[in-house]
Parts: structure tokens; C-alpha cells; sequence
């Protein structure tokens, strides 16, 4: 086994894709929510829509660290970047992500020392090998990959390494899930879970959803077969009248988490009293900040930062897309101003960000569609 | 929200045994152990990686329960309506086993 | 008309993709060549006295400069006289320039121009003239080798975006990625191991092969350098105006760089190749083709990876065995690693 391939045999993809269809009662029709961006990646990338439904519609969640930071902490990061002898590191991911001055690949154009990591680890290694410079890592993540950030501060602890520090975004799923429930213009059937952050988290965390909001949801894996099974259980449970959490990735999501990297996350870092999501506005509660006992490794403490303060675009509707109120192509910039070449919103440029993903990967696709129907 | 990808675990690192050497086929990188502190994983097992770190062993027994699970998909539900009519129970609840891994499947919430 | 509005010269306009094309449209050929022709190629076609030839010029920048498989003064050598086949002509002579960083030692630089050398030899072409320049220290990295070639026309063969037409197949001269993926994880950066080669070589032979056998049916090649497949197959889409439709199953790729790929969220499709090229041959020449190919040598990894469809017009379709499609666009600046 392979863990993959298996889960891309075109038949057995058929197979579940005529389960789906058997199961989705034609007079209705269903609002998943994919929490993660993830599962909007994989959607787009295996073209999973060309085979469900049309009645099945997969709303895209806020599940995309790099489409919900605002961009005042981008800005702050880069102003921290300009300081003498820093070397600003972070994910491909924030690299084409803009600022109000240019995202960090601009900066690197202007000669701002921007690395690309793979891991965190990486950047603390950076800080290793330049020890006259400060390394500082720009984090983002929801709970999969604060304990890999969580677990490196504690090794830069352990070496008492003191070039470097973490600027941290992390955020933190079920508090977005909530505002979006909470949401008044949001009406969802069920919600595909995200299964990466639920290998920490675990599957408790989500059984509110089930059981105060009455909404099926079905922790999933990323692969096609993963998500038509998972569509398949989210059916199963509403022509049953159930709502219960259910874990499709059991090969990979323990019902409990993981407890060792939950207590590298409480070791390390502690609840922010609220933070502000990009289109969400602010969220008590729903990210994490260093705790005292890291202070030396925590940029927000180490360095003045400016705490800038962006409002998005006016006419970009990053917000109404992240809610799943608006398609990504209902939004006025959609493919003019906002393209991935030039992004206004954050959305277009992740590929999870629905945006983004709906852009390179369906947009003309729906345009062929449109003009057929026309003709 | 995260890329994440299975990988095997080829060698511990000889005297870092929080650091492995993953392969993901064909290539081999050196990965953090550090977050599967209570169940270390040993050479030959599946590990998920993300952004250098493995997030959690992987379970080849559920893995196969997954796809004889699929296999028998629409089947068993078929073979079920048989049975009870065309009803709105949850099938597999009641009634005849329909094959290997629907059980295993279920929720346990413990 | 100068359209290129960027206030900077970022790597993405350098990457191959969308950038890239954009800068070359917008500013190069407003400036320096007037109208902008039909469709970019690889060479350009000129007449001396009458006699059609190719012409083409490449710069080589790659970072290391030795790498599992090939070097940079290996791939200076081939990478021009690829441009030349994928345009139907023969390379028949070299001129380079050497920028070179001072400071560099002797024996890296005589390193790399006895690989040109052999490059050359093997590929049947004459270097017959160059320039030197030197650069102060932290002004360039180590070196930077530019070729341009001349070539004489293969008879028979046109090459042309707007002869595609619909039926016509795509043929992929064999795996994907191999360049791309080892310069990655030969920098470094990554901390990755592969036993992954780059796939440089002279395509030439092949396409004198393809060539042979099917010369009337060969509609378009283009050898797919940076920005990969999916960029090439972009740009062919975009000139013609038709759909390009790809059989994912059928693609070939290496699992090493299926491997690499998944780990850093890359497309196969958006990573360099050095040693293949795509032809859209009509579709009465496919089989013949795709046998001049496989016999020939180093060309059995060949496979028809899609066929010309009318639409989605101007777009470059994926499809699966199962029915999932999706659009694939052209690279936007530099593949990135991404870890959402």
C-alpha cells in the first residue's frame, strides 16, 4: 500500500460517484460545507464536481490560514523584515501573498532577505547557520501545524538559540466554524470536516456541530475516494435524520488527537482573548499567541511591531466568499481586477483559496457551460 | 488547510531518535518524530507528514477496512432495501452484516 | 504599444510562465519588433539570399552549476539546439558568451566548457565563436553562459499554431519533470534525496526521427523548458484558439517526481523539463509517429498524452478516466513549495 494511489482507482471512483447519486434525493437540495481549504484544493484538482450531483453543493470554508490573515499582520511582518540583519522566512505559501507595500516576494525584489521553508525546522536552522543575523519565522497554520512551530520554539529553547523567533499566526478552526455557523445569511446541510487539523485536535471537538446545531459532519480524508465516501456517510446520516460526527480518515485521524503535540501546543504558545480573520472580522479566542515563558522567541514581543491595521478593498468581497455567502465569480473583481497574477484578495492567492482554486482550475471551464446552455 | 502526505519511515536517525528518514516514493527526507513522542514509530511504519513533521502513524488495517468498505459499497445498501423495504433506517444498524469493515467503520465514540 | 505595467523586474518575469509571457509581449516585441507576430516560437525563421534559416538565442542561469545528470555548460549547449529542432531546424552553429564572476576558479570554468564541448560533439554542432565578460565579485553568481545557434530547416517540416486543428493528437516525448525536480533537491534548500536525474539531452535525434516518418502530419513542437508542460500547452491553446485536452493517466512521470511533487504541492505540469519536447501531430500521423519515436533511441518513454478539442477554446483541459477534469493554466511566476 501506498496510501495514494489506492485512493485515486478511477473505478472504484465511479463506483462511489453512483452511491452518491443513488443516495442524494433529486427533490432536494444539499449545502456541504468543506471546512478546509484542502478539500477545496482537492475538489478543484480532481475535478470532483464534474462528477457529483448537480443538486450536491460544496460550499468553500474558511479553512485557508493564509486566505483569513489579515493583511495588517502581513504588513507587520515585512516591517519587521526591514529591520537590519533579519531574514524573513515563511511558507511558498505567503509569498505572493500582498501587503499594502507589495507581498514578501516584492520585498525580496527590493533586496529584504525573504527565505522560502519547507518547515519550521528549516528556519531555525537558518538561524543556526547565520548566527549574526535573526532569524524570523512567519507562522501560519491552523492546529496541523502550530505543533510543528510549538515543538521547534521548544528546541530553539533547548539549544538556547537566540537569533531567532516566531511571528505567530496561528489560528485555531472551531471558532471560525462557529461564526460561520453563527452567520445569519449562512444555511449549510453538513459540514466535511478537516482532517489534517483533526490528527491533533482529534473528533470530540466538532460534536457540538452535531449535536447542538444538528449538523452531520464527517471528518475526511483528501483523496477523491476520501471525500465521495465521506459524501456518502454525510447522505447516509441525512436520509437517516441522524446528525453525528463520523471519521471517514480513520486510517490517519485518531478519535482522540494527538495528545503529544497538544501539549507542545499548550507548552508553547496560549489563547489570544481575540484576533482578527479577514472577512470574518474578530473572533474571541481563535488563534494563539507565545506564552511569557517564550518571550524571547516571540517576534510580537522581541520587536516594535507597528500593529498596522488594513480594510480590505471595499469592493472586494473576500468576505462573503469566505463565508460561502457569495461564489467566488459573484464577487465584482472576480477574474478583473483580481486574477492570480495580480490578487487583491487573499483568496486568490493560495491555491486552496477558493478564488484562486476556482480560477485556474474551473472558471473557463464554466464559461464553456454557460455559453452552451446559452446557444 | 494543510498538505500532508504519507510517508515510510526507512531509519531512525542513530542518536537523534526523534529524527527519521521518510521515504515518499522515492524520496527520502529527514523528518522531526518529535509530536509521535507517545507512540514512537519504528523502520517499516507509515507516518503523515506535514511541514517536516510526522502528525501521526497510519493504520494499514484501516486503510484496507476503507477500501473492502468501498468495495462493497451500494451493494450491501442494495442488499439491505431487499431486506427491509425501502426504508430510512441507517442501514448495516440492524440486519445482516454486508461484508468486512462496515462495522469497523461506524462511529465509536470511545 | 508598451502594455507591461509591473513597476519591477520580479524572478517570476524570468520563470517561463504567465510573467514571463507578459513581459515578452508587452514590452520586448512592442519595442523591438512592432506587431506582435501570431505566436511566439522557440526560433525565429529568417531568409538570407533566399535560403530559410533558424535562428535562437538562451541564457543559462542554473544555480548549482553541476547537478545529478548535466551541468550548465551541458545544458547551453542542448537547451539552444532544442529550441532549434522544436522549430524544425538543425543547429549548425553555436556562438556563446561566458559572464563570469571574478574570482571563479579555473578549473570550474574549464569544467564547464569541456561539457559544452562534449555536448556539442554529441549533438553534431560547431561552436565558432564567443565573448567573455567578466564581472566583479557578488555581481553575478560564480557564471552565466548564453548560446545562440543558426540552424538549417528540416524538409517537410512546418511548424505552425494555427495549422492545428481539431482530432490532432499530443505527443509527450517522455517523462516529466526530471529537470525541475532535480534542481530543486540539488540545491539543497529542501533537505530532500532523490536518485533523480536531469533529463538534458539533444532532442534532435528524435525529432529527425519524428520527423522521417511523419513530417506532413507535425502541426506545432516546443520543447517544454520552464514553466513545464502545462505553459507550453497554454501558450499552443492560446495561439490556436482550441482546447487542449490531456489524459492525466497518461501522463508520464517519474514516481520520484510524483513523490517530490506531492510533498511540495507542485504540478508535474508546471516543472521544467531539459530533454523533452510536445508535438501535435494530425491524427493519420499518430501511429506512424508514435513508432518513428519508440524505435528511435531514448525516445520510448514517448506516449499521446491528449488530443485538440474545440473546446474549452483557448484552455488547456485535464480529464481523468473517471470523468473529474479541470482547467490547467500556465505557471504563475516560480513553482513554490506550499504546505497548504
Amino acid at each position: 500500500m501506498r496510501f495514494v494511489d489506492e485512493f485515486r482507482d478511477p473505478e472504484i471512483i465511479t463506483k462511489t460517484a453512483e452511491e452518491v447519486r443513488r443516495l442524494a434525493d433529486p427533490a432536494k437540495h444539499y449545502r456541504l460545507m468543506e471546512v478546509c481549504g484542502g478539500h477545496t484544493h482537492a475538489i478543484y484538482r480532481f475535478g470532483l464536481k464534474d462528477i457529483l450531483p448537480a443538486n450536491i453543493e460544496l460550499i468553500h470554508g474558511p479553512g485557508c490560514p493564509v486566505c483569513v490573515l489579515p493583511m495588517g499582520r502581513i504588513d507587520d511582518g515585512l516591517a519587521v523584515a526591514q529591520e537590519p540583519n533579519v531574514i524573513f522566512a515563511a511558507f511558498g505559501d505567503m509569498m505572493r501573498v500582498p501587503g499594502t507595500q507589495g507581498s514578501p516576494l516584492e520585498h525580496k525584489a527590493r533586496g529584504i532577505d525573504v527565505r522560502i521553508v519547507y518547515s519550521p525546522s528549516d528556519a531555525l536552522k537558518l538561524a543556526r547557520n547565520n548566527p549574526e543575523k535573526h532569524v524570523m519565522f512567519f507562522a501560519i497554520g491552523f492546529e496541523t501545524t502550530g505543533p510543528s512551530t510549538a515543538l521547534t520554539l521548544m528546541r530553539a529553547r533547548a539549544e538556547g538559540i537566540q537569533n531567532f523567533s516566531v511571528f505567530c499566526n496561528h489560528v485555531t478552526i472551531i471558532p471560525a466554524i462557529r461564526a460561520i455557523l453563527d452567520s445569519p445569511d449562512m444555511r449549510l446541510d453538513a459540514f466535511i470536516g478537516p482532517g489534517h487539523v483533526s490528527t491533533v485536535i482529534g473528533c470530540r471537538p466538532y460534536e457540538w456541530i452535531a449535536v447542538n446545531e444538528g449538523k452531520p459532519i464527517v471528518v475526511s480524508g483528501f483523496e477523491p475516494l476520501d471525500m465521495l465516501q465521506s459524501i456518502v456517510m454525510i447522505l447516509r446520516q441525512m436520509r437517516a435524520g441522524e446528525s453525528k460526527v463520523e471519521n471517514q480518515y480513520k486510517r490517519v485521524v485518531p478519535w482522540e488527537g494527538n495528545r503529544a503535540a497538544l501539549r507542545a501546543m499548550a507548552e508553547v504558545f496560549e489563547l489570544r482573548p481575540y484576533f482578527e480573520w479577514r472577512g470574518l472580522g474578530f473572533i474571541s479566542q481563535s488563534a494563539l499567541r507565545i506564552r511569557d515563558e517564550y518571550a524571547q522567541w516571540d517576534t510580537e514581543q522581541r520587536f516594535h511591531v507597528p500593529g498596522i491595521r488594513v480594510t480590505d478593498p471595499r469592493a472586494a468581497q473576500c468576505g462573503e466568499v469566505l463565508k460561502g455567502v457569495l461564489k467566488p465569480a459573484q464577487c465584482k473583481l472576480f477574474g478583473r481586477e483580481c486574477t492570480p497574477e495580480h490578487p487583491i484578495g487573499a483568496l486568490m492567492v493560495s491555491t486552496e483559496g477558493s478564488c484562486a482554486a476556482y480560477h485556474s482550475y474551473e472558471h473557463r471551464k464554466n464559461l464553456l457551460t454557460s455559453i452552451q446552455t446559452a446557444a | 488547510m494543510c498538505l500532508a502526505i504519507p510517508g515510510k519511515i526507512i531509519d531512525i536517525v542513530h542518536g537523534t531518535p526523534t529524527l527519521g528518514t521518510v521515504e515518499v516514493v522515492g524520496v527520502r527526507r529527514k523528518v522531526d518524530l518529535g509530536l509521535l513522542q507517545d507512540d514512537m514509530p519504528v523502520p517499516g511504519d507509515w507516518v503523515l507528514i506535514h511541514v517536516g513533521f510526522a502528525m501521526s502513524k497510519i493504520s494499514e488495517a484501516d486503510a484496507l477496512d476503507q477500501m473492502r468498505m468501498l468495495a462493497v459499497l451500494g451493494e450491501a445498501e442494495q442488499a439491505m432495501q431487499e431486506v427491509e423495504g425501502y426504508g430510512f433506517e441507517d442501514p448495516g444498524l440492524e440486519g445482516p452484516k454486508p461484508g468486512p469493515g462496515l462495522e469497523d467503520l461506524r462511529t465509536k465514540p470511545n | 504599444m508598451v502594455r507591461f505595467r509591473d513597476p519591477q523586474i520580479e524572478m517570476a518575469h524570468g520563470a517561463g510562465g504567465k510573467a514571463s509571457r507578459k513581459l515578452v509581449e508587452g514590452l520586448f516585441v512592442p519595442i523591438l519588433s512592432g506587431a506582435l507576430p501570431q505566436s511566439l516560437t522557440d526560433a525565429a525563421q529568417v531568409q538570407i539570399n533566399g535560403a530559410p534559416m533558424a535562428i535562437t538565442t538562451d541564457s543559462f542561469v542554473v544555480k548549482p552549476l553541476r547537478f545529478p545528470g548535466g551541468s550548465i555548460g551541458e545544458l547551453a549547449v542542448n537547451g539552444t539546439m532544442n529550441d532549434l529542432a522544436v522549430s524544425g531546424a538543425v543547429g549548425k552553429a553555436l556562438v556563446t558568451t561566458f559572464v563570469l564572476e571574478e574570482g571563479l576558479p579555473t578549473a570550474v570554468l574549464e569544467a564547464e566548457v569541456r561539457a559544452m564541448a562534449e555536448a556539442a560533439a554529441r549533438a553534431g554542432v560547431s561552436i565558432v565563436g564567443g565573448d567573455t565578460k567578466v564581472v566583479e565579485h557578488g555581481k553575478a553568481d560564480k557564471m552565466y553562459i548564453s548560446t545562440t545557434g543558426v540552424g538549417e530547416m528540416l524538409s517537410g517540416v512546418r511548424i505552425d499554431a494555427m495549422s492545428v486543428r481539431v482530432g490532432d493528437k499530443v505527443i509527450l516525448s517522455g517523462p516529466i519533470g526530471d529537470h525541475g525536480i532535480t534542481i530543486l533537491l540539488a540545491r539543497g534548500d529542501l533537505d530532500f534525496e532523490a536518485d533523480l536525474r536531469s533529463d538534458t539531452r539533444c532532442i534532435l535525434p528524435l525529432v529527425k526521427a519524428l520527423a522521417k516518418e511523419a513530417a506532413p502530419g507535425i502541426r506545432w513542437m516546443r520543447d517544454p523548458t520552464r514553466g513545464g508542460v502545462a505553459t507550453s500547452l497554454n501558450e499552443l491553446a492560446h495561439d490556436c484558439g482550441l482546447s487542449i485536452t490531456i489524459f492525466e493517466e497518461q501522463l508520464p512521470v517519474r514516481d520520484e517526481v510524483r513523490g517530490a511533487c506531492e510533498l511540495l504541492g507542485l504540478d508535474p505540469l508546471h516543472i521544467a523539463n531539459e530533454g523533452q519536447f510536445l508535438a501535435v501531430v494530425a491524427g493519420e500521423y499518430a501511429d506512424a509517429a508514435m513508432n518513428a519515436l519508440t524505435l528511435a533511441e531514448g525516445g520510448d518513454g514517448a506516449r499521446i498524452i491528449g488530443e485538440v478539442r474545440e473546446q474549452p477554446a483557448s484552455a488547456v483541459l485535464v480529464t481523468t478516466k473517471y470523468g473529474g477534469s479541470r482547467i490547467i493554466d500556465m505557471l504563475v511566476g516560480d513553482p513554490l513549495p506550499r504546505i497548504c
